[in-house]
């Protein structure tokens, strides 16, 4: 906690220094208000593109309603700026939940090309509107005042903005490393892994989408009172585009590279636009050619920004132990019943076309039993596996837990009964260190929300929620990898990974697809050894797996698939004498 | 946007006449849009890149033309010969474990004669207003070029790429050309000469010989477009690296050739598309921003796919720009960027989301 905080407090006072010091030209106050503004907003897109993976080219209008909500109410009613500064907020947290709800639907390049079109749209809006000045804007808006103190100038004004800068990047910060910043952050991997574990990603994207409209939404409002004028052009597409610029060169997925891109950025464009005229002669914008061909290079040279690439050269301080001790998540399940049926797949079918992946398949899992899914490849083993989970909608018939049907459920409904999953493709936040891949299992059994998280007061939920993460991590032997990097592991281990990820939901059902590929020999037997400890302790567990001697000697019942059919159900032993199988696998017998 | 609706006048009452010069100034612009939309779909499909220079093309096809119209010598040519340079440098860079002779010389033949030969006509006229063919074959291959050697330079290397890198890479290259194109050609608008200075009149309307260029050349495109990638190998192909990259190349396909054909062919048809609309509006050097991407709601209308649905997509749009132009011209472009939210949603809903596997 204080190593974290303590370089932010260097920072903080540094900058609160400079001002003071002897000799500094106002000019340079002035470049660094523009910087502290555009950091606020380009803070924003780190969390919204860097790390949820939403691209957005529109932040420029949510300044915009920041800054002509203050304009116009300060200006027309004469309300003090403090007062409009809620206001501001939350118009521009209107706006992003009207626009969220319709673009953050939108699908891969859909989204950013939506951004792009009401980016515009409301450029012009702003442009035309009577009451808002048309393309003069708003003038005359009042300074922000303490007392007595007006902040004319920009030494003054300079204060509001860099306070603002290092409160949001705090709770940035603290919003990323917390329960809603994991869910947030494995948005950028597909959809399918985190709702599995209950995230609502439709939820997540709306919550971040507005959090970086607020954050453009709040430089706004400072800006308008910065340059006392409003009017359209500093809202429009281009700059857009620059915000996005700026944090793609700071480092997309850092809240610090944020600020960085902002600085660089903005002290090149100051430098180019005095420079380039002077070398080459002649007006016209010469730096947005300089501008465009440096994004260009970046995204070939450096595609990670040079917030890591600064970051390599200090020591890395970051070596967390085991998360302290805490107390013990309690248990979802009250009671785990010793017999009678858990899952019962009825009849369930899955056509894709014409292609019949998965036919009026049958069978079903007792508690404290393991089962084992097999069958050549392409038979509808995985296509089961996501029916059962919710993430296909089964054709025709029926799948039940406990004897309740949950067709139609959706995925964060199903792992909330207790039936967790890994997959077959392994889908883990590679950039998140194991523990909090692990701890995204735990998803459902925390309860803080974002705001708490940014407040930091979730600190007694999220060590509950490290604690059981870690231990599960323990559990399945990868104790010593907790702080290392998920995509740095062998695919092998990423499996056990995903494995100690599904444990966290405490469920009641494991389905586990392919667990044992890529493991070696002693491994399998360790993983063999784990599997039979959970089903006697009162876990029954599914799985799809191709590695025969690992499957006859672990599962209890064996249910064989072909061609998306049901062709044999037995003991390991039945299984391996049944002579369709043996067809199915060996071909026909000459 | 391209002619102007705004002139006919004040408010009046729908009549049968205005109704007729409405539809016939939304499908003249619609037919540009449609033409636009159509090479996004192209290079979208084929290269998954979102085209945002597709406005540059415009702009610098246009430019050019008027340019070399009034006897001067356009920035663009010196430009395409600088990115022909640059595009060589990367080829040796990329060959250097490799080194043919082959290789090198189809290198120079491409990236160094072939815009030194375009140079060296235009130096040969030395200034005097050629022929409007003349001029029209200068200004396409000035922007071929420049198109070819975009790709080869800023998006070649990033290929393999997510389709949200390429996108920013190409609002980059959007703010470059468009830099350029204020250094070429100034901050004030130029007209160019029109292709035909014939007019015909059926019943109220008046048909210029322009707009019936605009017409047939649109539809000879799209037709040509359409047998191109339905029935000829090339164009077969072009579609195989669009689905699979690294299946293509495995099928002997070289992906990186079908870049460069397909921003080939974007950059002829945004170059047309300008020369077309020049000589019936003034244009400005960031006019081809705007109306590229009204080429591109329709493109999105299509799905990025489709290009008959682009096509009507696009006179679509050219429609309701036309119309809101007269009953609300303060928000005509608040209208027509708005008209993309819902088409976006109902996109999204009729197709959801398929998990991307990225790494």
């Amino acid at each position: 906690m204080r190593q974290r905080l303590l370089p932010i407090l260097v920072f903080a006072l540094v900058m609160a220094a400079i001002p003071f010091v002897p000799g500094v030209p106002p000019f340079w106050i002035v470049l660094l208000d523009n910087i502290g503004l555009a950091a606020l907003v380009a803070m924003g897109l780190v969390l919204l593109t860097g790390v949820g993976g939403l691209t957005s080219f529109g932040q420029a209008a949510f300044c915009g309603f920041g800054a002509y909500t203050t304009a116009y109410l300060t200006t027309a009613y004469g309300m003090s700026p403090w007062l409009t500064l809620p206001m501001s907020l939350i118009v521009s947290g209107l706006a992003a939940v009207l626009l969220g709800i319709i673009t953050m639907r939108l699908s891969g390049h859909y989204l950013p090309l939506g951004t792009i079109a009401w980016g515009i749209s409301l450029f012009y809006l702003f442009s035309k509107l009577e009451f808002l000045g048309r393309n003069d804007g708003i003038s005359g808006i009042p300074p922000l005042s303490i007392g007595t103190w007006k902040m004319l100038d920009p030494g003054s004004i300079y204060f509001p903005i860099w306070i603002a800068v290092i409160i949001c990047a705090l709770l940035s910060m603290n919003l990323l490393d917390s329960r809603t910043g994991r869910a947030i952050r494995a948005l950028r991997r597909g959809h399918i892994a985190a709702e599995a574990f209950g995230v609502q990603t439709a939820r997540a994207k709306l919550l971040v989408f507005i959090y970086a409209a607020v954050l453009a939404g709040l430089s706004g409002w400072l800006y308008a009172h910065f340059q006392r004028a409003a009017n359209p052009t500093p809202f429009g597409p281009h700059l857009g585009i620059e915000y996005l610029f700026i944090a793609v060169v700071g480092g997309a997925g850092y809240v610090w590279g944020g600020v960085l891109g902002a600085a660089v950025v903005v002290i090149l464009k100051e430098v180019l636009q005095s420079y380039l005229p002077l070398i080459f002669g002649g007006g016209g914008q010469l730096e947005t050619i300089v501008f465009g061909i440096l994004l260009v290079a970046l995204l070939q040279l450096a595609p990670t920004g040079m917030w890591p690439w600064l970051t390599a050269w200090l020591p890395s301080g970051d070596s967390r132990k085991r998360p302290a001790p805490a107390d013990a998540l309690p248990a979802r399940n009250d009671h785990r019943p010793d017999t009678g049926v858990l899952l019962q797949v009825d009849k369930a079918r899955k056509q894709f076309g014409g292609v019949v992946a998965v036919n009026d398949v049958s069978f079903n899992v007792q508690a404290r039993e393991i089962v084992a899914l097999i069958g050549p490849n392409g038979a509808g083993k995985s296509t089961t596996f996501n029916l059962i989970t919710g993430v296909l909608a089964a054709t025709a018939g029926k799948v039940a837990v406990f004897g309740k049907s949950i067709s139609g459920a959706r995925p964060q409904e199903i792992v909330n009964l207790g039936i967790a999953r890994t997959f077959q493709h392994v889908k883990l936040v590679p950039d998140m260190t194991v523990l909090e891949n692990v701890a995204l299992g735990a998803h459902l059994r925390g309860r803080s929300g974002a705001l708490a998280s940014m407040l930091r007061l979730d600190r007694a939920d999220e060590a509950k929620l490290l604690a059981e993460a870690a231990k599960q991590i323990e559990r399945v032997g990868l104790g010593d990898q907790m702080n290392q990097l998920a995509g740095s592991l062998s695919l092998g281990q990423q499996r056990i990974v995903e494995i100690a990820r599904a444990l966290c939901v405490d469920p009641l059902l494991l389905l586990l697809d392919e667990p044992a590929a890529g493991l070696r020999h002693m491994e399998k037997q360790q993983l063999a050894a784990l599997l039979r400890q959970l089903r006697d302790g009162g876990m029954s567990v599914l799985l799809v797996e191709h590695d025969m001697g690992f499957v006859m000697n672990l599962a209890n019942r064996i249910v064989v698939l072909d061609f998306g059919t049901k062709i044999a159900e037995g003991t390991p032993a039945d299984i391996k004498t049944n002579p369709d199988v043996i067809k199915a696998y060996l071909g026909a017998v000459a | 946007m391209v002619s102007g609706a705004d002139s006919v006048g004040e408010r009046a009452a729908l009549n049968t006449t205005i109704l007729l010069f409405l539809l016939q100034d939304g499908i003249t612009n619609g037919a540009i849009y449609a033409l636009l939309g159509l090479a996004l779909v192209l290079v979208f499909a084929v290269t998954r890149i979102i085209l945002i220079p597709q406005g540059e093309f415009i702009t610098f096809g246009a430019l050019t033309y008027a340019s070399l119209s009034a006897g001067q010598m356009p920035g663009t040519i010196k430009l395409a010969v600088a990115m022909g340079v640059v595009a060589f440098a990367f080829d040796l860079f990329t060959f250097r474990k490799a080194l043919h002779a082959k290789r090198v010389l189809r290198s120079i033949a491409v990236n160094i004669v072939f815009p030194m030969a375009i140079w060296g006509v235009m130096w040969a006229l030395g200034g005097r207003p050629g022929n409007i063919a003349l001029n029209i074959a200068l200004s396409l291959l000035i922007v071929a070029a420049i198109g070819l050697y975009l790709y080869r330079i800023a998006f070649q290397p990033i290929a393999h790429t997510s389709v949200l890198v390429l996108l920013i890479a190409s609002v980059g290259c959007h703010l470059a050309l468009q830099g350029f194109g204020l250094v070429f050609f100034g901050a004030e608008g130029q007209r160019g000469p029109a292709i035909s200075s014939d007019a015909i009149t059926i019943g109220a309307l008046r048909f210029t010989g322009q707009s019936i260029a605009v017409y047939g050349i649109t539809i000879a495109l799209i037709v040509g477009l359409w047998l191109f990638f339905g029935y000829t190998l090339y164009g077969k192909a072009l579609r195989a690296t669009a689905v699979n990259r690294l299946g293509a190349r495995l099928a002997g396909i070289r992906t990186s050739l079908s870049g460069q054909i397909a921003f080939l062919l974007a950059s002829v048809i945004g170059a047309i598309s300008g020369i077309l609309i020049v000589p019936i509006t003034t244009l400005y050097y960031d006019t081809g921003f705007l109306i590229g991407l009204k080429g591109f709601i329709a493109a999105i209308i299509g799905g990025l796919v489709s290009y008959p649905l682009t096509a009507a997509a696009a006179i679509l749009v050219g429609c309701v720009e036309a119309f809101s132009s007269f009953y609300a011209s303060n928000y005509k472009e608040v209208i027509v960027f708005t008209l993309i939210l819902p088409v976006l949603v109902l996109r999204s809903l009729a197709a959801p989301e398929v998990e991307e596997e990225k790494d």
